[in-house]
């Protein structure tokens, strides 16, 4: 028998661990203790504290969720909420530690900035250390800027959106956010300010057992444009990591956003993140989503067509192995008149890992010719794999224009046969066609990711006839 | 070239190749007739290496080397061409590109993408193809016949020794018929030969026929010149069932 498989993720770049030298740790478990203690560290002001406080009420009266993969091995006592590393944020990268440096260097952070973007937040466990934007766009108006130094510089904008798209008592990770959240990126495009180069953001989980719940605000004025980027990555520990983030983007009429994130977590995280867009008249959300590392993911950014002639484009890629079970999708709440959405998956499983597409549209009676199109497709690459695609539709609109399109399938004997008759050994023509599934995603990834994309997809044949 | 000695195929089951004989030499055109049905694509296939088939006794050596130890793609390394009768769909592969990495896998040489581009665009202006199908992903939403277009434009890129034409022609209108012929042609040679399974002998136009089989259940029951062909299409099969 023929025996094919796809290599794991190279994840040796990602699991260098660096020594824990935080000089501070919470202790594990949430208190409303902790919660005081977080918030006089970081010197909230009392509005904040209070928010976290009625936050940790909330976490504490929702139970789990009880759909999706199993998270029960998730111990919220155990998990070290704050990790606060040693050092302070600077602007200059040759002043952020050694070890901290190293670790971003290996995984390319500030090259990637000299070549092609705007501006860098990189966060190491809890704090962002480096932050840089090009001055062109400060005298634009344009703000970039992690989420503490916001709380005190444009603490009135953050006052106005903070968790007002995701409020804490939407889900018990939502109130767990709201209790302690912790660095993030803020950002704040002025009106008809076209911010033409991308600017990217990259969070690191170092520390064991803990906690990372960065918060992310965008916020893109009437007529304004920007590309924000997200990477984040972690090593490799025994003990279950969390990340439950919370994303929160505030598209203006006549904006575009396009936010890109690729999460490579590593095996031992539970990736537990709320994204959601609030998108206004004629504006444009573009979602580009990769899922390729945790342990269990549960991510379905959200957009609200909450404008007349809003619109969304969801494009997405989950590549689940061993030991994993990611279930990725998106969700689209159409809210007012001719509003649109696209949403195109792909997703991949092998070795056992369980990959399952799950979407929501919602299109509400104030939403007539609204127009959807679901396209989403799951490749299994062996018998162990197992793809789900999860779709809901709940249609109250008038003259809605819906369409759905799913495919889940294994790799074609005959077009593995088709491409060998021209040459191509079996392997090269196994990955060719893993490679061409994922392309019409893979075209709109960042170049850096779409190439680690391709490396991910590296076959080795096993055994002959 | 092609030398075939009393082949038995199973698939699963069922046998339908039945003590075949074939020898095609350099330079040389066969075309093979027979009804729907009788094991002609099978042979094709076989000949390419399709796991389905099963050799139950008999040989297969192309020039002088022995085909069933070899791997498909070793096949067409060897320079073994198979013009599918179905062509498959490949979605995300450019035509381009699949191109580019087969013509790199044939040769064992890193092509060079502006050269390729510009061989690739002159093959196609040749055969009639919008030159907008490089990029279009392979067999994609292609009608039938830009899918037996696209099959010759890989011949021709491709330049194997041997070309298996499995109903290249079929379902195409005399104008394609007409291109795809005139492919055919531009790749024979004195050293690159045919095996073309067609029911028309408009494909033939522009070749000169070396010898004609007859196909009926599993085997060749009649070989011939190329007045087999206008034999076949007057009386039919059915005198030729008698035979075997």
């Amino acid at each position: 028998m023929k025996k094919n498989y796809i290599q794991d993720i190279e994840r040796a770049l990602y699991d260098v661990r660096d020594e824990d030298k935080s000089i501070y740790k919470s202790d594990a478990g949430l208190t409303e203790e902790i919660i005081r203690d977080i918030s006089a560290r970081k010197k909230d002001p009392p509005w904040m504290l209070e928010f976290r406080l009625k936050s940790l009420e909330v976490y504490k009266k929702i139970e789990l969720p009880i759909w999706g993969p199993d998270i029960s091995e998730l111990n919220m006592n155990e998990i070290v909420t704050y990790v606060k590393p040693n050092a302070k944020q600077v602007n200059d990268w040759s002043q952020v530690p050694e070890e901290i440096k190293k670790t971003f260097d290996r995984l390319g952070i500030p090259d990637a900035e000299k070549k092609s973007l705007a501006g860098v937040g990189a966060q190491y466990d809890s704090e962002v250390v480096y932050h840089s934007i090009k001055k062109r766009l400060t005298d634009q108006g344009v703000v970039y800027t992690d989420m503490e130094t916001a709380l005190v510089e444009h603490e009135d904008i953050v006052r106005e959106y903070f968790m007002t798209l995701v409020p804490p008592k939407d889900h018990k990770f939502a109130a767990l956010h709201g209790a302690v959240w912790s660095g993030g990126s803020f950002v704040y495009v002025p009106a008809g300010v076209d911010v033409k180069i991308p600017l990217q953001s990259y969070f690191r989980l170092n520390a064991a057992g803990a906690g990372q719940f960065e918060h992310t605000l965008i916020i893109v004025e009437p007529g304004a444009k920007l590309h924000f980027i997200e990477g984040c990555s972690a090593p490799r520990y025994n003990v279950t990591n969390l990340h439950a983030g919370c994303v929160e983007l505030f598209v203006k009429e006549g904006a575009r956003l396009r936010y890109s994130t690729i999460e490579n977590w590593s095996r031992n995280m539970m990736n537990l993140n709320t994204k959601r867009a609030l998108v206004e008249k004629n504006a444009l959300v573009e979602w580009v989503s990769g899922s390729f590392g945790s342990h269990v993911s549960m991510l379905y950014p959200c957009s609200v067509l909450h404008g007349e002639g809003a619109r969304c484009e969801f494009t997405g890629v989950t590549f689940a192995g061993k030991g994993q079970n990611l279930d990725t999708g998106a969700i689209v709440i159409h809210a007012a008149a001719k509003t649109s959405a696209n949403i195109n998956t792909r997703t991949i499983s092998k070795s056992g890992g369980a990959a399952t597409y799950r979407s929501a549209v919602k299109v509400t009676k104030n939403a007539p010719f609204a127009k959807c199109s679901v396209n989403c497709e799951s490749l299994m690459l062996d018998d162990k794999s197992r793809s789900d695609t999860l779709p809901v539709m709940d249609i109250e609109g008038d003259e809605a224009d819906i369409g759905h399109e799913a495919k889940i399938g294994r790799i074609s004997e005959e077009a593995v046969f088709y491409l060998m008759a021209r040459g191509i050994s079996e392997e090269e023509a196994r990955a060719m066609i893993v490679r061409g599934f994922v392309e019409p995603i893979a075209k709109e990834l960042p170049l850096e990711y779409a190439v680690e994309m391709n490396n991910l997809i590296n076959l080795e044949l096993e055994g002959q006839l | 070239m092609l030398e075939i000695k009393n082949l038995y195929v199973k698939a699963g089951e069922k046998e339908i190749l039945r003590g075949l004989n074939l020898s095609v030499g350099k330079g040389e055109v066969h075309v093979i007739l027979g009804p729907n049905g009788s094991g002609k694509s099978t042979l094709m296939n076989v000949i390419m290496g399709h796991p389905k088939y099963e050799i139950t006794s008999g040989e297969i050596f192309f020039e002088g080397e022995d085909l069933t130890a070899l791997k498909t793609f070793e096949r067409a390394r060897r320079g073994i061409f198979l013009s599918f009768q179905t062509p498959e769909e490949i979605p995300g592969i450019t035509v381009e590109n699949m191109l580019r990495t087969a013509k790199q896998a044939i040769s064992g040489e890193k092509i060079k993408i502006l050269q390729f581009r510009k061989e690739l665009r002159a093959i196609m202006s040749e055969l009639k193809i919008n030159p907008e199908y490089a990029s279009r992903y392979m067999n994609v939403g292609f009608s039938g016949g830009e899918k037996k277009r696209n099959e010759i434009l890989q011949l021709l890129v491709l330049n194997p020794k041997l070309a298996l034409l499995d109903e290249t022609d079929s379902g195409l209108d005399v104008d394609a018929v007409e291109i795809v012929s005139g492919g055919v042609a531009k790749f024979h040679n004195e050293n690159n030969s045919c095996v073309i399974i067609t029911h028309n002998a408009q494909i033939l136009k522009h070749l000169p026929v070396n010898r004609a089989h007859i196909f009926l259940s599993g085997r060749i029951v009649k070989s011939g010149g190329a007045e087999l062909v206008s034999e076949v299409s007057e009386h039919g099969y059915a005198p030729y069932e008698v035979e075997s």
